[in-house]
């Protein structure tokens, strides 16, 4: 109970801070979504026993969180909660592939292991880099973008009402829970049965919902497009923001920074 | 300016599942008029507000906006005359921030642009909201909702409006407000409630519905003194038209 409520406190903070004005918050949305996506795909590129070529890549994340003020933490903990799937896409991977790839000392590491820890960093990337993207642009602007740059039409109305419906929805639901748990003694009434009645109930207060939503839609002249009329557009500095990113995402793919780097280190240290 | 006139004939309204709402209502709204509907609960008022802006068309009966019947053909016209406010305001509010719900009926009537801002801008501030432009409706609070509510509405220029309980759920110095903001407004405007002590303060004019049939419709102050009336529309006289609770209204009350 106090759960849905919570996590549902959870999903409006991280619309809270798509309201900033940051640097980051004033570019446009499709400038940060097309960013994001070539982000994932260079990270997603690469092979699958890949570790070293993926560590540059932390740059942006970084770089985006410091100059959207961002709460890293919160971030974070967001990643944590998602990590279990990935952890279970990989984990089978150290059974499957045991032909050891690298000898540290005495230590033995098979394929598998390093495989899913290339899995494990590049989930972290690329999820922390799409919460980033929604935590700066907020999630309708990223629909609207989505919109502007061909997506079919009704699935972003689709995104756009199940974002707006989502609270009322989960109000509502924790209106139902509160009001049965304040019913419920020793634990009588929390049963399945009960749960199933509730589902049915709500889908009902949906479906009457639904209804009178797409009346007041009518009422307002809906004719089935949803217009708009903030203009969206880019400008030289969102152009930079693009192109130095992909740049360096591909600089990144294409050349072995980290070697690069461990050789400069060595050379100063000789 | 007869497109301010609402007129209803012998509406009649069964709902699909054999419930009959409405069986004859008729009457005739005037420019400028505020008028209150009320009755019991289930009574027909909310079928009829329906039926006002087209969300309904008449099964039997007839009715007119202006100097159009109300037909799937005049639909359009007539949505763009009659602004309906509903009664709650997350149904209205589907928008994910305030300026763009209040900009979409102007949008869909395919104003240009400049014409949208200024509509939008205009109509926040005649609700006093224009502060609110930038939040997403669900994080309002009830007031602020309805005021938006009403914007989203008056942004297309209606010349009736429609209103469906439109004090329910709000604190008492809200619905002072939601009053005095109503008392300014020209428009035709037709309300749905069981305030009635609104009623009294806004509407000259009330119409009783029982059983979906139109009781009484006549000047408020009289229908609201008719003791009789009020109790066979399941309704009561309004609260300031009671003697004190404490002395009856017998005496003086110190």
């Amino acid at each position: 109970m106090a759960n849905i409520e919570s996590s549902f406190l959870d999903v409006s903070y991280l619309d809270t801070l798509s309201y900033q004005t940051t640097i980051i918050h004033r570019l446009d949305p499709r400038i940060k979504l097309i960013t994001t996506l070539f982000f994932i795909a260079t990270v997603l590129s690469f092979g699958k026993y890949e570790i070293a070529g993926l560590i540059p890549f932390v740059i942006y994340p970084v770089v985006l969180i410091a100059l959207g003020n961002l709460p890293i933490a919160y971030l974070l903990k967001k990643v944590l909660v998602a990590a279990p799937f990935a952890f279970f896409v990989g984990i089978f991977n150290p059974l499957m592939d045991r032909a050891v790839l690298v000898q540290l000392g005495p230590l033995e590491l098979s394929g598998g292991w390093v495989s899913f820890a290339s899995i494990m960093i590049r989930f972290i990337l690329t999820v922390t880099a799409a919460l980033i993207l929604i935590a700066s642009t907020g999630f309708n602007s990223v629909c609207m973008a989505l919109e502007k740059m061909g997506a079919p039409k009704s699935l972003a109305v689709q995104l756009l009402l199940l974002y707006r419906y989502l609270f009322v929805l989960g109000d509502e639901a924790s209106r139902l829970t509160r009001a049965r748990s304040l019913r419920t003694f020793e634990s009588r009434g929390l049963g399945f049965k009960v749960f199933t009645n509730m589902i049915g109930q709500l889908l009902l207060r949906t479906l009457d919902r639904a209804k009178r939503v797409h009346l007041a839609m009518r009422c307002r002249g809906f004719d089935g497009e949803i217009r708009v009329s903030r203009p969206l557009k880019i400008g030289g500095r969102d152009l930079g923001f693009m192109l130095g990113w992909s740049g360096l995402f591909v600089l990144m793919r294409l050349y072995p920074i980290p070697q690069w780097m461990g050789g400069m280190v060595a050379e100063l240290l000789k | 300016m007869s497109h301010h006139i609402i007129e209803v004939k012998d509406l009649q309204y069964t709902y699909p599942d054999g419930t009959p709402a409405l069986r004859g209502v008729s009457f005739l709204l005037t420019h400028g008029e505020t008028v209150a509907l009320v009755g019991a609960n289930g009574a027909g008022k909310s079928t009829l507000l329906l039926h006002l802006n087209g969300c309904l068309i008449p099964q039997a009966g007839m009715v007119r906006i202006g100097d159009f019947p109300l037909t799937r053909k005049t639909l359009p016209h007539v949505r763009r005359t009659v602004g309906m406010v509903f009664q709650d305001p997350d149904d209205q509010l589907f928008m994910p921030v305030v300026y763009d719900d209040v900009a979409f009926g102007p949008l869909n009537l395919g104003l240009p642009q400049e014409d949208v801002e200024e509509r939008v801008m205009n109509a926040l501030s005649i609700v006093g909201a224009t502060h609110l432009k930038d939040r997403p409706p669900y994080r309002l609070s009830g007031g602020e909702k309805r005021s938006v509510a009403i914007a989203s509405v008056l942004s297309m220029a209606p010349s009736i409006l429609v209103m469906d309980e439109p004090t329910a759920s709000l604190d008492p110095k809200a619905r002072r407000q939601l009053i005095h903001l109503l008392k300014t407004f020209t428009h035709t405007i037709i309300i749905a409630t069981h305030d009635l002590d609104m009623v009294l303060d806004l509407c000259a004019r009330t119409i009783v519905l029982k059983e979906g049939q139109v009781l009484a419709d006549g000047p408020t102050w009289e229908i609201l003194q008719n003791e009789e009336l009020l109790d066979s529309g399941h309704l009561e006289k309004p609260l300031r038209l009671q003697g004190c609770p404490r002395c009856g209204g017998e005496r003086e009350c110190p």
